[in-house]
Order: C-alpha cells, then structure tokens, then sequence
C-alpha cells in the first residue's frame, strides 16, 4: 500500500478566491453568507447564501470556454489550476496516464438546466443552444479538468449530495494507496444559487432566513453557499522523489449507510463512517485533534452529529476541538467536504483551528468543544473531516500532519 | 367542504386513515405522520387555502405556528386565511 500526500490545494468560495484569501477569512471568523442576487429571488422566502460575488467569468475564460462551462465547471477549473500550480506536477507521457480527475457535485449544471427551462416553459422559446447538454452534464467539470491538465487516467464524478466530494477524495485516496492512480486531482464543486434551485431546497422547511448557526440551541436551519475544492492526491514516494513540498497526509476513509431514511440523519451511521476512518487510518481516538463537522446548523444534523462524535471517540469527544465553518462560506453541498478541508490543512500545517461563527447559545444535545466564533491556536497532529448527506450516505476522511 | 373538513382530509390521506379517523386532539405523532410527512401535509395545506404557512422544520416550537395537534394546526389556518382576506 502507497503512502498519499496532497501536494496542492485550490478553491474559489464566498469567503475567497483562493486557498489563502479562503484560510484568511476561517482565521479571522469572517462570514461570506450575504443577499442573494439572482433572477427572481423576490420571489423566494429564503434570500441569503453564500454566494461568490463580483466574479466575472468573462475575465477568465474565453468566449468559447463560456458557452461550455456551467459556473459549477468554472470553480472547478479555477480551484483545479490553483490546486496543479501549487503542486509543480505537469502532465505529460505515463504520469498523464496514471493520473486522474474525481470530482464531487450534487446538482451539476443546475443553473444550466434552470436557465434553460426558463426560456422553454417560461419565455415559450422553442429552440436552445446546442452546447446545453454537455454545459449541465455532472461529469462536465472532472471532463474539462481532465481535458485542461492532460490527465488521462481514471476520470468521472461522484453525486451522492452533501457528501459528493468527501465520497470523491476518499476514492482518489483509495485509488493512489492501492497503486491504480500516481496522482489524482479531486475535490467537489457546487452551484445551485439560482431561483430554481434554492426553490427546490426552500420546500423542505430546513433553510434559514437569517443566518447559520451550527451547535447554536437557537440554530434555526441550513444556508447554502456554492464554490469548489480541488486538491492533488500524490503518491508519497513520487511527491518525495521530486521534493514536492507536503500539506498533509491522507491516511483514512469509511463510508457508510444509513439505510434508514432518506431525509432523517442516524447516530449509528455516522458513527460507523468516524470509527470505519479510524481503524481504515490505523488512528486511536486519544490522536485525533480536530473534526471538521458536517455541522449544518439544522435541529437534526448537528444534534446526530454530536452523539456520533461522542460514541465514536469515547472520552476523547470531551477534549477534541469541532467546528464547522459553514456558517462562513454556507453549505456547498457537492462541493462543502472538499472546501471544508481547507480548514483541516491549516490546523494541520498551522495549527490553526477555525471557528464555529454565529454560535450564540449552548445546546446540552452538542455539549463538545464547538471552537465557539473565535479561531484557536494549537497543534494538532491528526483530523477528521465529516460529511453526512441526504439518503443516510456518510463519508469521513482522516488527514496527518506531513512527516 | 369547511376549512376543518379540509384539513382534515388532507391530514387523514397523509396518514393513510380515514377522516372520520382524525379527531381534533389527535396528535401528529399519534397519527404515525413523521417530519417529512408534516412538510409534505403543510405543503398540501398551503396549496389548497392559497396560503402561507410559517413553519421552519428545526424549530417547530418557534414557529408562528402551533402543530401540537389537529385542532392547533386547524385553528392556526383559519387564523391565516381571515389575515390574508383582511
């Protein structure tokens, strides 16, 4: 079995457009969720999200990239060029061959199917632009990722909702462990912040109207933000050989199922997928540091989430530091494992742990160290990374400080 | 039909009983509609009476809006339809 490194790191999110502007913002508890700004969102009842603003496409691709990237494939691309440049790989001959593209996303190209279904059923057009399937296509953004970097190995993508890129980094990870893939590039990357898509989430009742307050008793529910992570899985010894320098090391995942409900969290799953990482990583409990949660800031996530952390580590639950940052940059969906790991590389590498923002009140059902609106310094030398989705799909990676 | 009438069947075919099934002190719980199954009611609801209702899943205790029973949610439409009519 291969050691697995991750030699570069990438993103574009509300809370920045890049890994550094990102980790600034998660050091100093800044909150990227603001007003919505899209077609019709006067006719929503929920009207904030961290939403990337003042982005122009146009200044970074050309006219024939646009007709073919959904805003979903442009982060990608942005986070996976950062991620490439960072890692000094170029692509070329057998490592082109023995590396690959593994991409999260739930919704693909949303707003691509949103646009175009407005001008057909709404505006009665009865013709679209011929570039519409491949645009919303979910497996548009690992393609374009593949086909901009040269990697022709393994390529596809991985959609099982909120957990899609910690589903995609864990297969990556497995891929370059097992010697199938020298390198992968893989991440998650997400965008439904359009009239269509926060509709659809708004039906179910779980959305906030003001803010996101995971752990908080007066959290009232989930805001959804959009971006993308990208990072580069490179196998130990081929990272070593070429003195490439070393963020982290991946060193376990499990996933699991809930089979239970297709909507309502289970203690028992997520459990299962924190302990499955643990022994898959060779990790006793006394190790682990920090847990980057799912944290939601929905009544039933974080409560769940809280009682899995407790039963998986035992006593280590009352001294290991939880936060989740996506009351910064809101809940990417398809994307949020792969930007929230940004936030496990700096506690990592500078032992850094972000912040719980918006946290105002405890709650006795997550009575753990919630790392409460304020960033803390200390070192710690092993993580976690949590992602539980709808359709009871859990997926937990475990990161090491590089050695 | 009356509003009650109304409510009441919506309530009964999420529940898969019959109206005369449903009384007013029942309970959601005890008429075995789940969180899901109170969203999907609410959604019917709102369709129906071409309201509103303001109910947020995570805190059904701090919604505007009293669920603890038939009667509750009945009582709590009526008052959303008279408001949007004044």
């Amino acid at each position: 079995m291969k050691r697995v490194v991750i030699t570069g790191a990438g993103t574009i999110n509300a809370l920045g457009r890049n890994v550094s502007e990102t980790l600034e913002a998660m050091r100093e508890g800044r909150c990227g969720i603001s007003d919505l700004e899209f077609r019709d969102v006067e006719r929503l009842a929920i009207r904030i999200g961290g939403q990337i603003k003042g982005y122009h496409p146009e200044e970074v691709f050309n006219r024939q990239q646009m007709v073919l990237y959904d805003r979903f494939t442009q982060f990608a691309l942005l986070a996976a060029r950062e991620a490439v440049a960072q890692s000094g790989l170029e692509f070329h001959g057998e490592l082109a061959d023995r590396a690959g593209v593994v991409l999260g996303t739930s919704g693909g190209g949303l707003i691509t199917q949103d646009e175009n279904y407005r001008s057909v059923y709404e505006e009665g057009k009865n013709r679209v632009h011929p570039f519409v399937v491949p645009k919303l296509m979910n497996n548009a953004a690992a393609s374009h990722v593949s086909m901009e970097m040269n990697l022709r190995g393994p390529t596809f993508t991985v959609a099982t909702a909120c957990a899609s890129s910690n589903h995609a980094m864990g297969l990556a990870f497995q891929m370059v462990r097992s010697g199938a893939s020298t390198v992968m590039v893989t991440g998650g990357s997400e965008s439904m912040l359009c009239f269509g898509g926060v509709k659809a989430w708004e039906g179910l009742r779980v959305m906030s109207k003001d803010a996101c307050r995971p752990f908080s008793a007066n959290r009232n529910g989930m805001v959804q933000g959009e971006g993308a992570g990208v990072y580069v899985f490179e196998d130990y010894e081929h990272a070593r050989d070429r003195g490439a320098e070393i963020l982290a090391e991946v060193v376990g995942f499990a996933m699991t199922s809930d089979a239970s409900d297709i909507v309502m969290p289970s203690k028992q799953g997520a459990a299962r997928a924190i302990t499955g990482a643990l022994r898959d990583g060779g990790i006793a409990a006394e190790e682990v540091g920090y847990i980057n949660a799912h944290g939601t800031g929905t009544a039933a996530n974080d409560k769940t989430e809280c009682a899995a952390v407790a039963d998986a580590l035992g006593a280590q639950a009352d001294r290991v530091m939880i936060s989740s940052t996506k009351a910064m940059h809101g809940h990417c969906i398809g994307g949020t494992g792969a930007i929230e790991l940004l936030a496990c590389i700096m506690a990592l590498r500078d032992g850094i742990v972000a912040p719980t923002i918006g946290y105002e009140e405890p709650d006795a059902e997550c009575a753990l160290d919630v790392v409460p609106n304020v960033a803390r310094e200390v070192q710690v030398s092993t993580v976690l990374s949590n992602a539980f989705a709808f359709g009871g799909l859990n997926a937990v990676l475990a990161l090491r400080r590089a050695s | 039909m009356s509003v009650k009438d109304r409510v009441i069947a919506i309530i009964a075919e999420q529940a898969v009983l019959e109206p005369s099934d449903v009384t007013m002190d029942s309970t959601l719980e005890d008429l075995g509609i789940d969180s899901l199954g109170l969203v999907e009611s609410i959604f019917a609801i709102e369709e129906a009476f071409d309201i509103t209702v303001p109910f947020n899943a995570n805190a059904p205790d701090q919604s505007d809006f009293d669920i603890s029973s038939v009667g509750s949610i009945i009582a709590g439409i009526e008052k959303l339809i008279s408001e949007q009519v004044s």
